[in-house]
């Protein structure tokens, strides 16, 4: 594909499951584009530098970091956010377990990461604390020492597990910290 | 339902819109019509004069709106407040002259940030290069160059205090022990960067700014003094969502004030977003120390007295609250000893760096450096364990409340037990076995340990310890450390809180709604907390904020008073319809009854519908409607004495830590094996909110201790511009941690609790240390700065292995 920089571009995609049709110019990030052309202000740009992992969409099931490529360069693609996380209202279980564990503080990152959370553990059927610590090395949160998000992301994967053994029950909370009230 | 609700680990309240791309951060926010954006053009030099500025390029681009550069600042705005009598004229923009690499030189406004930062290349700036002054000890020369020539020297501020009879101390000590000690710049480096947005209103020359700031509100008069404009009609709003801070956003203020002159100059709302890069290199951070210490210690270990000679460096120029750095720790200098004899030399310095301010742990980690490593030394040199030498100088249970001697009034705790307890935790005698036998196969295990006393609710009067007690006796004394709090409730009986501790992730609206629950005898999930904070609407007074750990100390006893007043009026209310007295009534469950016969009984929505509904039927002398304010302080927080003793802060905590550390000799690397910290807080007000404050904290402390610095090279050039450069733990650099706890109760504030945000902040970096020193016994070296990167540790091994040869 060919643009010119002062010309506009002509971008399709999807976002969380709906369609979008916007002139772009052709140098403007992926993030600026969820953020501005959009409306979806829960993905968050952190450094503009691919380190800190905040701006992490998923770009057709890839958990990518959405201020490393330009908006044009999704051409077609199918975006989810963490605003298309949650489903028939319904929180995604990743979402109840940041609060359960309390993995987040400010929450700036937060949506970041739940991101990559999500295609992890739709590529890893039984990961350890080890290999979610390695997963979490791409995101900086600089509140909680990423204790509480281990566990959040642990616990997923563990309710998941145990859901498929047993197909019903309410297994227990594995965060390491007083059990949260409601 | 319960009526139990403090204390208890509630979910937060905040959670669900951050989880679900909900919240709404500075970023976020567009609360008017037409707004532009700004982008900053920054030094490239540590110390220039500015010869020529060239804009009209710039002006020229399409898109642009405007160029503001430093002679529209000093022209419509003063320099900055500061509390010392150096002359530093501090602008939002340089004028003149450059003083560090990244300090903001000139502001393109644009219809969008892309156009702005284009335009910006088209600027040309003639630069006169100078020398640069980078190190501490280089400004302190007075041959090196001037950064503020009219200041004379580049000291900002200079104070000798005695304490006791240190000479008598150092006169009979059997051993002094003594080093010096240099603690780096580092910053916190919160994920969401500043953000300002500002309007400016010709009709009534008013200015309206939201930004992330939070505090302390002594700045708001700062802002106000520096645009030359009315406080009321310097409307500064902060939103609801704050992307972390750990004190470096209160750093933010000097851009509210740029974007208020660009505003104004261009007739536009503005709208400027600092960039990572901006942030790194121009935001804040903490002050890099110098510190000269000496110990006056007994054969036994017993430590009778101190001197210290500390010197920060500010940066470039003296910004405030600074010099609050030197002083937020000064009535506890002495740490959790009782140590009665003490000497102080305190300096700020300016250098050609970016200037600092703020930052979790607030002079705690440059304070506890030296004073924790020198209690180790001394055990090493004595020949005595570290875990007896601390045991035997810890101030003891019966003896709070206990004065310091620089006037810190620590209002509670039991140190032994919380040490006794971490001794316990971390295993400590069967690791010195294990370490014994590990240096037999070649393996360098080390064990440190560290004990800290955390302050918390600052006094606003320690700041002027700064000045000598002749120049504070020229102007109002200061003190206290006040906090204001709304509870209300509506027509149909809606609760509502308003505070204004402006809080950055710390879970405010979570704990405010448990309390207000509990006083009211409701289900917190019904009470609404407003935390967006407004200076034209919020209770609030100048200490108000997220700051110094004030929330759980101060924040929290002013939303607790103000629901006892609703409380109190409710009970009145309720007495009056019952025919009773309200100390003859219990409130639970949405109601009040007759403890005595609980079927006579109101509903709380009932009572609350009299307030509004029909005022005629209230009580003689009740006021209609449900809002009341309360505002906190505590009677301690008293302005500095005659004699330089001050009471910092409203309540202190306890902070014990045990590290275990495994040092490879052949790389330098440090692992840390094992993270022991024992807290005590007094009364904890939502223990998985305050687990997770202790963790944060410690995390941060462990950056300082091995990864993180803001690295200047001799020239002043800056090198740690980006997150590749400047390193921060991930997920992957973090240790096992074990947190245990005590409660010690504070007598002082209503629910008992203190703040515990910071402390593992102070005393990871050296609890690190001591056990990398601790690893290291067998090398002659001394672990005297940070951070212990694997080349700095490594290059130690090798100094150490070289002397040892020359030696043989």
């Amino acid at each position: 594909m060919q643009v010119k920089r002062e010309e506009r571009y002509s971008l399709r995609l999807q976002v969380n499951g709906k369609r979008y049709e916007e002139q772009v110019e052709p140098r403007k990030l992926l993030s600026d584009f969820l953020r501005e052309d959009c409306g979806l202000t829960g993905t968050h740009v952190g450094c503009e530098h691919g380190v800190c992992g905040a701006c992490t969409v998923l770009v057709d099931g890839r958990a990518v970091r959405s201020c490393l490529i330009l908006a044009i360069q999704a051409e077609g693609a199918d975006i989810t956010t963490v605003e298309g996380l949650a489903q028939g209202g319904k929180p995604h279980p990743l979402q109840e377990a940041f609060s359960e564990c309390h993995a987040l503080q400010c929450g700036f990152c937060t949506p970041g990461i739940l991101m990559s959370s999500v295609e992890f553990l739709q590529t890893h059927a039984d990961p350890g604390k080890e290999e979610i610590a390695d997963m979490l090395s791409g995101h900086l949160c600089r509140c909680t020492g990423y204790k509480g998000i281990v566990e959040a992301v642990q616990q997923v994967a563990d309710r998941r597990k145990e859901g498929e053994k047993h197909e019903s029950g309410d297994p227990v909370s594995i965060c390491s910290r007083t059990a949260p009230t409601v | 339902m319960e009526t139990k609700q403090i204390g208890k680990p509630m979910k937060r309240v905040e959670d669900a819109r951050l989880t679900s791309g909900q919240g709404s951060f500075i970023e976020d926010m567009s609360p008017l019509p037409h707004i532009h954006h700004a982008a900053i053009l920054r030094s490239p030099y540590p110390h220039a004069r500015i010869k020529a500025i060239r804009t009209q390029a710039a002006e020229e681009m399409p898109g642009v709106k405007g160029v503001v550069t430093g002679q529209d600042v000093a022209a419509c705005t003063n320099p900055f407040p500061v509390g010392v009598t150096a002359s530093v004229h501090y602008y939002s923009l340089a004028v003149d002259k450059v003083r560090y690499v990244g300090e903001p030189v000139a502001v393109v406004v644009a219809k969008n940030r892309y156009l702005a930062e284009d335009a910006l290349e088209k600027i040309e700036v003639e630069y006169e290069p100078l020398p640069a002054v980078v190190e501490i000890e280089q400004a302190l020369h007075p041959e090196s160059p001037l950064l503020h020539e009219q200041v004379g020297s580049n000291i900002a501020n200079h104070r000798h205090f005695s304490y006791g009879d240190p000479d008598k101390a150092f006169r009979e000590a059997d051993v002094v022990i003594k080093h010096k000690f240099a603690f780096p710049k580092y910053s916190a480096t919160p994920v969401e960067t500043y953000g300002v947005i500002a309007s400016y209103q010709s009709s009534d020359d008013s200015l309206t700014i939201w930004s992330n700031f939070h505090g302390p509100f002594t700045l708001q008069s700062v802002m106000a003094a520096a645009l030359r404009i009315d406080s009321n009609r310097l409307r500064i709003l902060i939103p609801k969502d704050v992307g972390g801070s750990y004190g470096i956003k209160s750093g933010v203020y000097p851009y509210m004030v740029l974007m208020g002159v660009v505003s104004k100059k261009l007739g536009l709302p503005v709208k400027w977003i600092e960039d990572r890069q901006e942030h790194l290199m121009a935001s804040s951070s903490g002050t890099d120390r110098v510190t000269w210490i000496e110990a006056a210690v007994k054969r036994d270990g017993t430590v009778t007295g101190l001197r210290m000679k500390m010197v920060d460096s500010v940066g470039a120029y003296v910004r405030a609250p600074e010099p609050a750095c030197l002083y937020r720790t000064h009535s506890n200098t002495t740490g959790a000893y009782r140590i009665e004899h003490l000497q102080m030399e305190t300096i700020a310095v300016m250098t050609n760096k970016s200037p600092t301010g703020l930052i979790r742990g607030y002079g705690g980690q440059q304070l506890y450096f030296p004073l924790e490593r020198i209690m180790q030394m001394v055990a090493t040199k004595l020949g005595l364990d570290p875990a007896e030498v601390l045991r035997k100088n810890l101030l003891g249970k019966e003896e709070f409340p206990y004065q310091t001697p620089s006037g810190g009034i620590y209002d509670s705790g039991d140190y032994k037990s919380a040490f006794d307890k971490l001794i316990g935790m971390v295993g400590y005698e069967e690791f010195r076995q294990r370490q014994k036998e590990a240096r037999q196969k070649g393996k360098l295990l080390g064990i440190g340990l560290a004990c800290i006393v955390e302050p918390s609710g600052s006094n606003m009067g320690y700041i002027t310890v700064a000045l000598t007690p002749e120049e504070r006796s020229k102007s109002l004394p200061k003190s206290g450390c006040a906090e204001g709090a709304t509870v209300s409730i509506d027509p149909m009986g809606g609760i509502s809180v308003r505070i204004s501790t402006a809080p950055t992730g710390q879970g405010h609206e979570t704990v405010a709604a448990q309390i207000v629950a509990e006083v009211l005898g409701v289900d917190p999930r019904t009470v609404k907390v407003i935390a967006e904070m407004d200076t034209l609407t919020s209770p609030w007074s100048v200490a108000s904020g997220s700051y110094s750990s004030r929330f759980a100390p101060i924040g929290s006893s002013a939303v607790y008073q103000a629901a006892g007043k609703v409380r109190e009026k409710l009970l009145r209310i309720a007495a009056d319809q019952l025919g009773c007295s309200p100390d003859q009534l219990e409130m639970k469950g949405g109601k009040v009854a007759l403890r005595n016969d609980p079927a006579k009984q109101a509903s709380l929505r009932r009572l609350v519908g009299s307030a509004h509904w029909n005022p005629q039927g209230l009580p003689a002398g009740t006021e209609p409607g449900i809002h009341e304010t309360a505002f906190y302080t505590i009677p301690t927080a008293q302005p500095p004495d005659e004699q330089d003793r001050v009471n910092g802060s409203a309540a202190y905590g306890f902070v014990a830590d045990a590290v275990v550390v495994e040092v490879d000799a052949a790389t330098g690397d440090v692992k840390i094996l094992n993270y022991c910290t024992v807290h005590d807080a007094g009364v904890l007000l939502n223990p998985l909110i305050a687990d997770g404050q202790i963790m944060g904290g410690l995390a941060h402390g462990l950056g300082g201790a091995l990864y993180e610095e803001l690295a200047y090279d001799k020239n002043g050039q800056f090198l740690s511009g980006s997150f590749m450069d400047y390193l921060c733990p991930t997920a992957t650099e973090m240790p096992p941690v074990t947190i245990g706890h005590i409660e010690t109760p504070s007598p002082l504030t209503p629910l008992g609790a203190k703040g515990l945000g910071e402390g593992n902040t102070m005393s990871a970096p050296v609890v690190i240390a001591n056990a990398v020193a601790d690893a290291l016994a067998e090398w002659d070296v001394t672990v005297d700065t940070l951070p212990l990167s694997p080349n700095r540790v490594w290059s130690w091994i090798q100094q150490s292995k070289k002397k040892k040869e020359e030696y043989a």
